[in-house]
Order: structure tokens, then C-alpha cells, then sequence
């Protein structure tokens, strides 16, 4: 049972920076954690698993119309056939931004998101503002991210509430005819596989 | 009731900050602290679920006040003691050396560990009561018989009525296996809402659409 009022983490230094040095240390000392392996987890967040990779799955969907119908259809499986695949990502749907629909996504219990195409989120992803208000004023939010949506366009918010990780695939932008797959990979900002962006092709 | 961690729908939060933001971690010890929590986790003493929760009791004054991986660091040490990996002395300073465990996670196995699949799929549970496109309720109050118990469905959906887009099949029931009693599985489904639906005259355009995921105790036929 949750005990509500006892509060061991209050035995720790309250400035953040002490504290994590401390639990740190706890943990090293005790042999529960590989100082080692807390490098390599930080290395792979850092460098190798992040919106690069999202980017690749939406490219390849913009070139190749039958992975599109994979992706669509299965995005768990269409995702893992680019090599992405792991925590946080066990369970994907990819949902198609339209001139009919926009779609963003929002986890408004607590800041959970597809880690193995998107990363560790971002600090506004995980901010009060954006879980209160994505559901309420969907429209308000996407105009505070200079979003312009179509007369045409419905909004669809995806608040994750279970382990269905979202991923937006956004409309292929005006002007991207005729680039490579690499150069269309360099259109996908991180926002925009969330719905807080477009994809655009540079001007 | 529900708990502070859920503020789908509230107001009164402002502008959303630093929307361009790129950096994946701000301070080394927010990555530390990531990094500890990753690394704790595997000694199983909790699962995703029950972790999540250790976030939620927080007080609300501490959640509050906290930011995201503070919360993280205080949900990390009271578990650690809660579950008996570290005592209350050895949190406040008192640890005496001791070898790697030999469950611990080695850097080695790093890459493969945040590569592995371990899905919430079940091939067990209770056959689907809905097919997409019925339309449902959702439950009026928190459907978690524990007191302030975990939940996935937010307090701005409950006792409200949608209709069901997508079957997931049976998956761990998060306000079971939160307080360790098993993983429960049982049907999941996306559901979706109008914003008429869900906030009535608060609604910004009536047409568009909340979806949730949901399972099937939280739901019942409307």
C-alpha cells in the first residue's frame, strides 16, 4: 500500500544537483548501479536514439506509398523494419495528418512518448502548460506553436494514457518534389512527428 | 478522486516554454538522474506501472514544486527504501560499500536492454465486450477499487460517452499491476471523444477530437 506521508527521498539533499550526486552514489556504493552503464544509458540518449530517427520513418513513408500502408496499418512492425524498436515504443501507431485532420499528441498524466523514433521528450512536452491545455484548447496551443491549420482541418489530440505510443506523420510539404530520401529526412522536425509543427520544405 | 499529476483540461498553466527547444538534457544531473532510474529499474523491484504511481503520491506540494526529474529523483529514492534495496540510514548518508550486484545493468548490456521489446500485450483475459464504433461511457468516478489508487483515466473523462476507434487486444491493467497485484490484462481500446463531449461549453471547437486509451473496466455500453 502507498504510504503518503513517508517521505525517505526527503533524507536527501533538497538542491537538485546534491541530491542526484548522492542517490548516485548510494546506488554505486551498494552495487545496484554500474557507474558504467550510466554513462552508456546517457551516450545512447544523447547521441543515438532521438528525432533522427522518427524522421527516417516519416521520409520513407513520403517516398515508399506500400511502407506508407505498412506504417499505417502497423506501425510497431513498419518502424522496427528501419531498426528502431525498444523501450517506450513496444506499442506504435502512427496517425496521418490530412487536409480533413491535424493530429497532436499529449500524455496528460505524466510524459509518456514513443522513446525509440523520438528520444527522451522535450521539457515543453513534459510542461504543466502543454498537459493541461492540449486537450482543452488544442487550437490555442498549436497557434502559440505558429501552427496554421487548414479551413478544412479537424484537430485530433492522442493523450496517451496507456502503453500506444503516437507518432504524427506529417503532409509531405509544397516544393519537397523530387528530394531524396535523406534531404526529405531533414524537413521532420521533432514538433512535427508530435503535431505541434508542419513539415516544410525550405523556401 | 484523482491526483495532481492529473491536469488534463485545467487552468490557469500559461505559455508553454521554450517550444523550440533542442537540448535533450539541460544539466548533467538531470541526465544522472534519468540514467539512475533506467539502471535501478533493473532489479525489478518495481515495474513501469507501480513507478509511475510512486510519481503521482508525491505530495501534491512536492509535485508541484518539482521540477520533471526531481520528481523522478524523489519517486526513485522512495521506492529504493520502500522496497528494501537501500535503507532509510543509507539514504541519508550511512552506505557501506558493497560489490555490483550481480543483477545490476552492465554498460555492455546497455544498447540490446533499451532495444528489447518487452511488450504489454496479453494473449490471456476477457474477451472484448466492444467492437470500433460502438459507442461506450466511461466510468464516473476512479474505477481503481484502492483508495487514491493509480488509474489511466483522467478526471476529464470520466462519465462521459464516446465512441471506440481502435481494439489494441488485452493489455496489463496499469491499476492493477501498480500496486502489485498482478498484471490483470484486459481489453484496451482507443476511444474517442468530441470536444463538445468532454467540455461542454468550455469546448474550442465542438467537432474536433480527444481520443483516450482505455480499458475495458473503465468502460460500460451507452
Amino acid at each position: 500500500m502507498p504510504h503518503d506521508h513517508a517521505e525517505p527521498h526527503s533524507l536527501l539533499p533538497s538542491d537538485p544537483e546534491l541530491r542526484s550526486r548522492a542517490l548516485e552514489t548510494i546506488l554505486v556504493q551498494k552495487g545496484l548501479v554500474d557507474p558504467d552503464a550510466l554513462n552508456a544509458l546517457i551516450d545512447t540518449y544523447q547521441n543515438e536514439i532521438g528525432p533522427q530517427n522518427g524522421a527516417r520513418v516519416v521520409a520513407r513513408a513520403w517516398v515508399d506509398p506500400e511502407y506508407k500502408k505498412r506504417l499505417l496499418q502497423d506501425a510497431t512492425a513498419a518502424i522496427a523494419e528501419l531498426g528502431f524498436m525498444g523501450r517506450q515504443g513496444e506499442h506504435m501507431v502512427a496517425v496521418e495528418n490530412t487536409p480533413d485532420q491535424h493530429n497532436m499528441v499529449v500524455c496528460t498524466l505524466c510524459s509518456c512518448y514513443p522513446w525509440p523514433v523520438l528520444g527522451i521528450p522535450p521539457a515543453w512536452y513534459k510542461s504543466d502548460a502543454y498537459r493541461s491545455r492540449a486537450v482543452r484548447e488544442p487550437r490555442a496551443v498549436l497557434a502559440e506553436f505558429g501552427v496554421e491549420l487548414l479551413a478544412s482541418q479537424k484537430v485530433h489530440v492522442w493523450d496517451s494514457t496507456a502503453e500506444v505510443r503516437y507518432l504524427v506523420l506529417p503532409m509531405r510539404p509544397e516544393g519537397s518534389q523530387g528530394m531524396g530520401e535523406a534531404a526529405l529526412a531533414a524537413l521532420v522536425s521533432r514538433n512535427a512527428m508530435i503535431g505541434t509543427a508542419l513539415a516544410e520544405a525550405a523556401t | 478522486m484523482s491526483r495532481i499529476h492529473d491536469m488534463g483540461g485545467r487552468y490557469g498553466d500559461g505559455e508553454i516554454p521554450e517550444k523550440d527547444d533542442a537540448v535533450v538534457f539541460h544539466h548533467n544531473w538531470h541526465a544522472r538522474a534519468l540514467a539512475c532510474t533506467l539502471a535501478a529499474g533493473a532489479h525489478g523491484a518495481w515495474n513501469i506501472d507501480s513507478s509511475r504511481h510512486a510519481r503521482e503520491r508525491l505530495t501534491p506540494r512536492d509535485y508541484a514544486s518539482f521540477t520533471y526529474y526531481e520528481k523522478w529523483m524523489a519517486a526513485l529514492a522512495n521506492l529504493l527504501v520502500e522496497r528494501g534495496l537501500v535503507s532509510a540510514d543509507e539514504l541519508a548518508g550511512a552506505a557501506k560499500a558493497a560489490p555490483l550486484s550481480a543483477n545490476a545493468l552492465r554498460a555492455a548490456d546497455v544498447p540490446a536492454a533499451m532495444r528489447t521489446v518487452t511488450p504489454y500485450r496479453r494473449a490471456e483475459g476477457p474477451a472484448p465486450r466492444f467492437v470500433i464504433r460502438d459507442k461506450v461511457r466511461t466510468c464516473a468516478y476512479n474505477p481503481n477499487p484502492v483508495k487514491g489508487g493509480h488509474t489511466r483515466l483522467p478526471a476529464y473523462a470520466m462519465g462521459r460517452i464516446g465512441t471506440v476507434v481502435l481494439c489494441h487486444g488485452n493489455h496489463v491493467l496499469p491499476d492493477s499491476n501498480a500496486h502489485g497485484n498482478g498484471p490483470a490484462p484486459e481489453p484496451l481500446y482507443t476511444i474517442a471523444f468530441t470536444a463538445q463531449a468532454l467540455w461542454h461549453q468550455d469546448a474550442e471547437n465542438a467537432a474536433d477530437v480527444v481520443t483516450l486509451d482505455l480499458w475495458q473496466s473503465y468502460l460500460e455500453p451507452a
